[in-house]
């Protein structure tokens, strides 16, 4: 008759439960350092080979193919800096504008499932996919030849679904009760938009920005894919100053490197190291040490954008 | 001054959907409703939420609707500014008018509607900007060409907030309290001049005294607004309302001077509502 007091039929185990509970927060650092582990040893390693090349003229110098001790990168710098350059040009608001007619505009209908979907699978693409589209498309068909434009063209098809995925999900998490206070004082969806939805998600949607550039200017293989070239003596358009000053100069400026040819770091990084001679392979780690200088000075710039814009959001 | 004087051609003039409306009811009108739902049915893709609904709202009252969870309540509210837009699948039927202009009509702009039908929320929900920002930003894109600085004072004292935030109007409207963040939303929709506020459940998420601050503020708000107030708080009702609808399962059972209806019910459903037997 008598049931067991209620509090007999609970067996905390507190102490094996703690234990559990720290065994998994060790795990977790353990990973952790094991990565950052790896990474420093790698960066090591790279400055070690690198560093006594990491010059000045290391950096404004273009390459030579004879004398490693005189080789520098100023055409892959020049050409990475057109083409992502280009890239967010061209796929910030195209991927923003996208992922915005998706979030806030297209009725969720099949139409626009499948192309959610699609979105979803064209992020899973290998590169080398959109190096051979690029080919297709900018190079033959449109007759673009192995420019910048056509480099550019390319790398922004590559970092589109990623640039949409992240504003897309940056945008559903903006809280639906700010649309529907906007939307109850007599604003337009454009008004709502523009003053609440895109400020609240525009964290978001720089880190796509950082994520997707920090890949554009990485990638190799559908540069490479594209022909650009890997042995490169000259900047895109050639020295500014070569041209009349003023706004008609700039824009002939502008014309000529958007049609040169061009080569990049990470090609220039991959042309070194395949390279005989040991010189030339500390100049690789050379061109690797100015590749992560500019893929962080690209992402400072990004996170310091998203902070400012935090700040003056009110 | 300049602004008094130019040519009529400069004034942003009304849609003329609403342009039949007069903004200050004639004496002769006083008691003309400002809202009419006629038959009104609302529904979700083949659930009905609102059925068949005819309901008078009168001018500078506040009309409480109150009934059960579930019961439309909200619905009907949310249709009187063409919230329920928003909603994929919903259709309406029968007429909502707003001064006999059929808000569902083609010719009818909810945007402009929803400058003249204002509406506070259930859960607060300031913009994450200052709080004088929350209410400049309504007047700004309604193209208000008055002094900002007086219309966001005046309609803070009017949300009866001024006071505790008159020092602090270029700080985060995030770091009131939920009591505050409620009236700052009153105070938003109040900038506007709108002719209605509607209010839904605008005390569940407050505690007791900041509900009894916001039940004072719409006793005073009823002589500048006609409010209509949903709630499933039944002493709410009873306190801060002039007449009192009670709706159940998506139908209308009872309108009536809140008075009657609380004292003498004339439908046995309402009685057994109000006296808690069930609901």
């Amino acid at each position: 008759m008598s049931a067991a007091p209620a509090d007999a039929l609970f067996e905390p185990r507190i102490d094996a439960r703690r234990r559990r509970s720290r065994l998994f927060a060790g795990a977790c650092v353990a990973v952790a350092a094991f990565t950052m582990t790896v990474l420093a040893v790698l960066l090591i390693d790279i400055a070690h080979d690198g560093w006594p090349y990491l010059t000045r003229s290391f950096l404004t110098r273009y390459p030579s193919v004879l004398d490693p001790k005189s080789g520098g990168m100023l055409s892959g710098i020049a050409g990475s800096i057109w083409i992502v350059g280009l890239t967010a040009l061209l796929a910030v608001p195209i991927g923003v504008g996208a992922a915005l007619w998706l979030e806030e505009y297209a009725p969720q209908n099949r139409l626009t499932r499948f192309i959610r979907l699609n979105i979803a699978n064209l992020a899973g693409v290998p590169s080398i996919v959109y190096g051979i589209l690029g080919l297709a498309i900018f190079v033959r068909w449109l007759h673009l030849g192995r420019s910048v434009a056509a480099g550019a063209l390319t790398m922004t098809l590559l970092v589109l679904p990623v640039v949409i995925i992240a504003s897309r999900e940056a945008l559903a998490a903006v809280p639906n009760s700010i649309r529907q206070a906007a939307y109850a004082l007599g604003a337009t969806r454009w008004q709502t938009v523009r003053s609440h939805v895109l400020p609240a998600a525009l964290p978001g949607i720089m880190t796509g920005v950082i994520l997707s550039l920090s890949r554009a200017i990485g990638e190799t293989a559908p540069l490479i894919m594209l022909g650009a070239l890997t042995y490169v003596a000259f900047v895109p358009g050639g020295a500014l100053s070569d041209y009349p000053s003023g706004a008609g100069g700039l824009l002939e400026w502008t014309q000529t490197a958007l049609t040169d040819q061009f080569t990049a770091m990470p090609i220039q990084v991959f042309n070194w190291t395949s390279q005989p001679q040991k010189d030339f392979h500390d100049l690789a780690a050379a061109g690797i040490m100015a590749l992560l200088g500019a893929l962080l000075t690209m992402n400072a710039v990004a996170i310091g954008i998203r902070a400012w814009s935090q700040r003056t959001r009110t | 001054m300049s602004a008094v004087a130019k040519p009529a051609a400069d004034v942003p003039a009304l849609r003329p959907s609403v342009r039949g409306a007069s903004r200050v009811a004639p004496a002769a009108a006083a008691q003309a409703p400002v809202f009419r739902a006629e038959r009104l049915t609302i529904r979700y893709g083949d659930f009905a939420a609102v059925r068949e609904v005819t309901l008078d709202v009168p001018p500078r009252q506040v009309t409480a609707i109150i009934g059960p969870s579930g019961c439309g309540k909200s619905t009907l509210l949310r249709a009187m500014n063409r919230m329920n837009d928003f909603i994929p699948k919903v259709r309406v039927e029968g007429a909502l008018r707003f001064h006999n202009q059929n808000i569902y009509a083609s010719d009818c702009d909810p945007v402009d509607l929803r400058r003249r039908v204002g509406m506070v929320f259930q859960k607060p929900n300031p913009f994450p900007k200052t709080i004088f920002n929350n209410v400049a930003w309504g007047a700004r894109i309604n193209g208000y060409r008055g002094n900002l600085v007086e219309l966001v004072e005046r309609s803070l004292q009017r949300a009866a907030l001024w006071d505790e935030v008159k020092d602090k109007l270029h700080q985060s409207a995030l770091a009131l309290s939920g009591g505050q963040q409620q009236r700052l939303c009153i105070a938003r929709a109040v900038a506007l001049e709108p002719e209605v506020l509607l209010m839904d459940e605008p005390c569940s998420a407050l505690d007791p005294i900041a509900t009894a601050r916001i039940e004072d503020l719409i006793e005073q708000l009823k002589s500048l607004f006609t409010v209509v107030l949903v709630t499933h708080n039944m002493q709410q009702a009873a306190r801060a309302s002039d007449r009192t609808a009670f709706m159940y399962m998506g139908e209308l059972v009872e309108v009536d001077e809140t008075r009657t209806l609380f004292t003498n019910p004339s439908n046995p459903r309402t009685e057994d509502y109000i006296t808690g037997r069930f609901g």
